[in-house]
């Protein structure tokens, strides 16, 4: 088991240099050689943001001069100021974490919440009315566009039926409430966004698990358990339903890049201030230290979220590490 | 085959009705998908209009046709884009082994660390957000579902005795990989390569929804949806047709991978 971590571990470290060298050659994108001709002919790359570049990322220097110069800053979690307002991009970012960190583990929790149940009742009524229209659903979930379901719950829920919010974090008024009235508030400004945020996952996840749990069905265990006369409840819950749910945790793990990417888009749409919303201002504005510091560290939250869930899953199924060894 | 695969049935219906709808767009709908009417503002679904109008008195129908071309083209070539690449690179992977397996699934996995939005938002803004580049950004960054698949299928591929009997016959490696390996490996690439295109569509949509994909004039139903967002509550058929568009040719192409899979067992 603790080899087991230790490679894992390990193993970060050829991950973390790849990600810095596909970050470093987004930079290498930037287009205009030193020559003025070029960089004329392109409207997005002004002659001063070109040199603040140069400076920064040393792009009259050689190719390995300048990932070196640049790593030496990251290594010092130093990815330089703001362009638009000189402000370190790491307190930028920093302060910014918590919400689109809160509001995944809550659509995470709301997927796993929603998902679990619903595959494993279809599985077990596999092929009844009920299964038919969660399969029907999932696809339909699946397939939406999460901008476009935002669009619709803001214009049914908050229009139409003015049960939350359109956008923001708070209300106006939110200093003037009490404590429960502020968390209230949170609450009713939040609801949708995670809503949205956990659609897709949870139609991907409802199919998975339902198949999971078909299959752990069929297993010769199951039959055993039957065969010894459990209860039924027993034979699905504590048998079948434990070795269906084991895979789920490194699904839970790969579904982390989608929703820090779908971040982008529903912070965006209900006008949330995450590091999602904070990504797409700097693309809008080309704030290139910021952009470039977002794309390292989302990459490295999600391969530290892929770490968590490869280990959590072999200590929960010991067979995982006897296997990789 | 079709007969007892209503999912692949489904699709293969909608997806060849689109496409039909796309190639004779101009027989269709008249009209120039560009064409402003000032007095027709923001029309409610009429019969001159099926679905309405926009806010510079466009058809939306027209748009929503046109956007239909650009949606799937962009869906298709993205991922012919990484099915090629995914191909290249997972059957070298796995015929060669080593430390060519090594350097190439490793750079599969940090391509994997980065949340795809991220990375091709930060692309675009050093890039011109234009169809080409955008068909290309994604492309090059959805290559690794294939390229694991198809290194796995030729891990167990290449020790039968097939490939043991075009060796010994002294076929080159390429012919090998070429002719042997990669065929009989194509099977989960095509189910993945299905759900690629509608990954790659709803990629392109949502970044031209943010007004960093395809740019107007040119009709996206991304950029359609900008205008949703701007008239909410007052225009509904800007927001549900477009969307609507969206989410058939999603299902389509989701039903065709099902039904695939089936096939494929």
């Amino acid at each position: 088991m603790s080899t087991y971590i230790i490679r894992r571990l390990l193993g970060i470290i050829p991950l973390l240099f790849g990600i810095t060298v596909v970050s470093f050659f987004i930079i290498r994108l930037a287009p205009g050689k030193p020559v003025a001709v070029e960089q004329s002919l392109n409207p997005r790359v002004s002659p001063e943001l070109r040199l603040r570049l140069e400076k920064q990322f040393g792009l009259d220097k050689p190719l390995h001069v300048q990932y070196l110069i640049w790593m030496k800053q990251i290594v010092r979690l130093d990815f330089g100021r703001s362009y638009i307002d000189s402000r370190p991009v790491m307190e930028k970012i920093a302060e910014r974490i918590p919400l689109t960190l809160g509001l995944n583990l809550a659509a995470l929790v709301l997927i796993f919440l929603i998902a679990v149940p619903l595959g494993v009742r279809s599985a077990i009524k596999a092929d009844s009315a009920f299964d038919h229209s969660v399969t029907f659903l999932s696809f339909l979930f699946f397939a939406a566009p999460t901008f476009w379901l935002a669009l619709l719950f803001m214009q049914f829920f908050s229009i139409q039926l003015g049960w939350f919010p359109i956008s923001g974090l708070t209300s106006l008024d939110f200093e003037y409430f009490s404590a429960w009235g502020k968390a209230g508030d949170s609450i009713r400004h939040l609801f949708l966004p995670v809503f949205v945020a956990a659609i897709g996952g949870f139609a991907g996840l409802t199919r998975y698990m339902r198949s999971n749990m078909i299959e752990a069905l069929r297993q010769p265990y199951i039959a055993t358990a039957r065969a010894k006369g459990l209860p039924e409840s027993a034979v699905l819950y504590s048998h079948a339903l434990r070795n269906a749910l084991l895979p789920v945790v490194t699904i839970l793990g790969l579904s982390i890049p989608g929703l820090l990417g779908g971040s982008v888009i529903f912070e965006s749409i209900f006008a949330l201030p995450g590091i999602g919303r904070l990504f797409y201002e700097a693309v809008m504005t080309r704030d290139y230290p910021l952009i470039m510091a977002e794309v390292v560290i989302t990459a490295v939250l999600t391969m530290l979220g892929n770490l968590i869930a490869d280990i959590s899953y072999a200590c929960v199924d010991p067979r995982i590490s006897y296997k990789e060894r | 085959m079709m007969k007892r695969n209503p999912y692949l049935k489904i699709g293969l219906t909608i997806i060849g009705l689109l496409m039909l709808i796309t190639l004779f767009a101009p027989w269709l709908r008249s009209a120039d998908p560009a064409q402003i009417d000032a007095a027709q503002l923001l029309m409610p679904p009429s019969s001159a209009h099926p679905f309405g109008t926009d806010q510079l008195g466009r058809d939306l129908l027209t748009r929503i046709i046109y956007g239909a071309r650009i949606s799937l083209s962009i869906g298709f070539i993205a991922m012919g884009i990484a099915v090629a690449v995914g191909i290249l690179l997972g059957s070298l992977a796995g015929f060669y082994g080593r430390l060519v397996d090594t350097l190439i699934m490793r750079c599969a996995d940090v391509m994997l660390c980065f949340p795809t939005f991220f990375l091709i938002l930060a692309v675009v803004a050093f890039l011109e957000p234009s169809i080409f580049n955008i068909m290309a950004i994604i492309g090059l960054t959805s290559w690794m579902g294939p390229a694991r698949l198809i290194r796995g299928e030729i891990l167990s591929l290449k020790e039968r005795e097939f490939i043991q009997a075009e060796r010994a016959l002294g076929a080159s490696d390429a012919r090998i990989i070429l002719r042997h390996l990669v065929p009989n490996a194509l099977g989960p690439v095509l189910v993945n390569a299905t759900l690629g295109i509608s990954a790659a569509i709803l990629l392109e949509t949502g970044l031209s929804f943010l007004g960093l994909g395809v740019q107007p004039p040119v009709p996206s139903w991304g950029n359609i949806l900008i205008e949703a967002k701007s008239t909410l509550g007052v225009a509904w058929w800007i927001m549900i047709f477009p969307g609507l568009a969206i989410l058939v040719t999603i299902l389509g192409f989701n039903f065709i991978a099902e039904g695939l899979k089936k096939i494929i067992g």
